[in-house]
């Protein structure tokens, strides 16, 4: 390209002080990133730490609302991933974008000129792959392709258009152990002719294996740029989750009840190809008890949610007890019936419906088990809206749900206000289990401390409290004992006392710890 | 100049009540365009469309007769299309209640007992429902399109019923003509009134709506349809299954239909032939939609579908036109219809000028 070369000489991308707002949000806050040619740079951080939007920015997605960009030494400004290509930007997302009843070429032809004729297509795909050791046969119909293998029809799409830095978003997060070690290969390959990689992960294992440069994330600031090699990953994790969480206070620990909630082998198999697969799953939890279990988004947290609401119930009936009775094969108003209260993540479309009314919502979760109370007329089951609206306007009252008029749509209240009724509607019945998957996710700091308040007082008055939950300060705000899910398996549990974020931040990015000691070495990630 | 549609906020409580009778409006004014392209006069057309027919008493009855089966199935059909299952085939389920309904008086026809005439209408239900239950089986199953199977399905009902009365079921003394024999008295549905035809199948519209009602209103199985209908994943974390609802709705309108299809057999023609229905079952469709999906409205826009029926066949005496007019009548108001509804979740801005959109492109 340019021979003349500006101040930022010798980086291939140089990112200075980029800022994204949302509103009043920063979601990256004055990131300095440089990446130079022949690097496989990796990109830490937790979720909700900035990463996606930092890259989006990369990638022409989303517009920086200040900072600038650098390439090749010259300040360019991305509008579109199609301008990112053309300077030579490609990316392979997470989630991949492929018709399945389309063969491998004609998904790769789609997103090239449509003058170039398939069959020349298809020999070159084939080629780069071979090339590259990702074997593809292009004429196979991705509908009958391994997840690895689409995949490679990503990656081998972002080659055909030469680029110079290749963006890839979690690649391993679908990936088996044997698929990954390819894949490295692969990114070995590409860095031994002079392009740069980044690689976006939250495994520190995998980065200091193949990375040459770190770049680490925490809520939208850059907290930390070394050589990942020449760190340890308990000081990768430290800079991953940070050492600043304020404020943990509980009371001296109270007498805990008996075993409410006994899970044991519980395995299940992924629904789809981007579900994961729960391993042999054990937790107990007692009266007076709140388990809090950590983990970065998408390693099992929904699937655990599903089986122990028993939306999706499992095979086998004995790997999950509620109040000492096995449930596994029970669906999720059987479980209620036994005193269990279950919060799921998704607030729009899953907690609740939108566009149905409060006194709606509080039916959707409690037709069965306040049948006495809701509906009248034995098999008619007539709805008795009066004593519905009643309980609503309660559990509203309790929670100090804030709402224009009497009986609004769910969709209409504030996210922080919704998740106050949500909670509210499980804890009005006193269960005597309740399972919370993200209870403060999206809702503001007054409606999130009132949420953790309630669960805490649920736990004290006797009940057993399950909350799944990204948010680390949140984590140690109410847990008594904490336990990390990673790739569908769940560690030990801690007493939230006695763990540190070091270790945390090591059970989370796939360090699997058996001996309960820290110092824990890579050896132990795939060792099952 | 550019015209966007802005959603709002909350549904409109006035344009759901509004949008309807637009659309009637909007049908009104093309249809008197389409006349006066047609070289008629557009307000005499309109008139002997829509105003003659409800002057006389016989054709007040015959109103009656077109709007019961247009009721019946729509009312079957609103809590199909409420719980996002899209039954499309309604008409093969009326041909198939039809046909299931008839097997007593034309295999048995030496029975006589007032049993006769319930059990036509038990058999023909049944029949519907199981003829719907094809589509939900292969939906729940193997994950089929509804729409597509319960379509086809059409077609393989009115080719049954053409190979039944012109081979096994055809009248012996039939001189050959494709039907089959006619229905002992006790298997016809007898008149309401004696002033004219109507019968009882514009009763068991008319109940079938209020029960309905009743339940998609009151009972904890209409609120089970709406959540599903809305949110499957929400219908889960309520412990409904989404597939015996998908049972359940479509067996519901299978069901409808084929006691509307006997009804009209037993009621208005007295035996089988090819052609049953001038398309009941797809035009019941448009009953279901113009009213909203609410049974007691289906009531409504029924008899203002069947007059489009019965204006069809007046004009086509009075003026002279086509009576494939009635369809025209019919795909204009459908068309009104659903583009009215917009209006209902978004408001229309004419937006003079278009600065910002031309910054944004270079």
């Amino acid at each position: 390209m340019s021979e003349a070369r500006g101040p930022e000489a010798g980086s291939l991308l140089k990112v200075r002080s980029l800022t994204k707002y949302f509103g009043t949000f920063a979601a990256c806050n004055g990131i300095d990133l440089s990446i130079g040619p022949g690097e496989i740079h990796a990109l830490l951080g937790e979720n909700g730490a900035g990463k996606s939007t930092l890259v989006k920015m990369l990638f022409g997605v989303l517009q920086p609302s200040e900072g600038r960009i650098f390439w090749d030494g010259r300040p360019v400004s991305i509008g579109s991933p199609g301008e990112a290509r053309t300077l030579g930007i490609g990316m392979v997302f997470q989630h991949f974008s492929l018709f399945e009843a389309l063969t491998v070429a004609e998904n790769i032809a789609l997103s090239l000129d449509p003058k170039i004729p398939l069959a020349k297509i298809a020999e070159e795909a084939e080629s780069l792959s071979k090339a590259y050791g990702l074997p593809l046969d292009p004429h196979a119909h991705v509908a009958d392709l391994s997840v690895g293998e689409r995949q490679r029809i990503e990656i081998v799409r972002a080659l055909l258009q030469n680029p110079k830095l290749i963006i890839l978003d979690e690649p391993t997060s679908v990936l088996t152990p044997q698929e990954a070690d390819k894949l490295f290969e692969t990114l070995f390959k590409l860095k031994a002719e002079g392009r740069s990689v980044l690689y976006i992960s939250h495994r520190l294992e995998e980065v200091q294996r193949i990375c040459d440069r770190a770049t680490v994330l925490r809520h939208g600031k850059v907290t930390g740029d070394c050589d990942p090699r020449q760190e340890t990953p308990a000081s990768l994790a430290r800079m991953m989750v940070g050492s600043d969480v304020a404020g943990v206070h509980r009371d001296s620990t109270t007498d805990l009840g008996s075993a409410l909630v006994q899970v044991q082998n519980l395995s299940v198999p992924a629904r789809t190809p981007f579900s994961v697969t729960l391993k042999d799953i054990a937790l107990e939890v007692r009266a007076g008890e709140v388990l809090a279990i950590a983990g970065v988004a998408g390693n099992g947290q929904g699937e655990l949610f599903d089986a122990l609401s028993g939306e999706y119930p499992v095979g086998n009936d004995e790997a999950i007890r509620l109040c000492s009775k096995a449930v596994g094969r029970t669906g999720i108003n059987g479980r209620r019936l036994l005193g269990a209260g279950f919060v799921p993540e998704e607030r729009h479309g899953h907690a609740a419906v939108s566009d149905m009314a409060l006194s709606d919502n509080l039916l959707l979760s409690r037709s069965q088990s306040d049948r006495s109370l809701f509906l009248a007329g034995g098999l008619l089951s007539v709805i008795r809206h009066d004593a519905i609206r009643a309980t609503a306007r309660r559990i509203c009252a309790a929670m100090d749900v804030r709402k224009s008029g009497d009986d609004p749509a769910a969709g209409s209240l504030s996210g922080g206000n919704l998740q106050k009724f949500i909670i509210g509607r499980e804890l009005d019945r006193k269960p005597a289990v309740l399972v919370v998957n993200q209870p403060t996710w999206g809702v503001d700091a007054g409606a999130a401390s009132r949420i953790r308040q309630a669960l805490i007082d649920l736990a004290r008055a006797g009940s057993a409290v399950i909350v799944i939950s990204q948010d680390l300060d949140e984590i140690f705000e109410v847990a008594t004992n904490i336990a990390v899910i990673s790739e569908g398996r769940l560690s030990k549990p801690y007493p939230a006392g006695d763990l540190t974020l070091e270790k945390i931040g090591l059970l989370m990015g796939g360090i699997h710890d058996s001996t309960a000691h820290s110092g824990a070495t890579a050896g132990g990630v795939h060792a099952h | 100049m550019r015209i966007e549609l802005q959603r709002r906020p909350a549904a409109s409580g006035v344009f759901s009540l509004v949008s309807p009778l637009l659309a009637l409006v909007l049908t009104l004014i093309f249809g008197a365009i389409m006349f006066r392209l047609l070289g008629k006069d557009p307000g005499h057309a309109l008139y002997s469309f829509f105003v003659e027919p409800l002057l006389e008493v016989w054709s007040l009855h015959e109103l009656a007769i077109k709007a019961g089966p247009l009721i019946l199935i729509a009312v079957g059909l609103s809590v199909c299309y409420r719980s996002n299952n899209w039954n499309i085939g309604a008409e093969g389920q009326f041909t198939i209640g039809a046909i299931t309904g008839s097997i007593l008086p034309i295999l048995v026809p030496q029975w006589h007992s007032v049993l006769v005439l319930p059990l036509m209408l038990v058999m023909g239900a049944a029949g519907g429902a199981l003829f719907a239950g094809i589509p939900a089986l292969l939906k729940t199953r193997f994950n089929t399109n509804e729409i597509l199977v319960s379509l086809m399905l059409v077609y393989i009902a009115q080719l049954f019923l053409d190979w039944l009365v012109r081979g096994p079921w055809r009248d012996p003394k039939g001189f050959n003509f494709p039907q089959s024999i006619s229905f002992a008295p006790e298997a016809v549905l007898p008149p309401l009134l004696d002033s004219g035809r109507a019968h009882a199948s514009i009763l068991f519209a008319l109940l079938a709506a209020v029960l309905v009602w009743f339940m998609m209103r009151f009972m904890l199985k209409g609120f089970e349809v709406t959540v599903l209908g809305r949110s499957e994943r929400a219908g889960r974390f309520a412990g409904f299954s989404a597939r015996r609802m998908v049972w359940f709705s479509m067996m519901l309108s299978g069901a409808f239909a084929g006691l509307a299809g006997i009804s009209e057999v037993s009621g208005s023609i007295g035996h089988l032939q090819p052609s049953i229905s001038p398309g009941y079952g797809f035009t019941a469709i448009i009953v279901a939609f113009l009213g909203r999906l609410n049974p007691l409205g289906a009531i409504a826009s029924g008899f203002v579908l069947a007059l489009t029926y019965l204006g069809g066949e007046a004009a086509q005496l009075s003026i002279g036109v086509s009576d494939k007019v009635t369809r025209v009548f019919q795909g204009l108001l459908l068309f009104f219809v659903l583009s009215c509804d917009t209006l209902i979740l978004y408001r229309v801005r004419i937006i003079f000028g278009s600065g910002r959109a031309r910054e944004a492109k270079s």
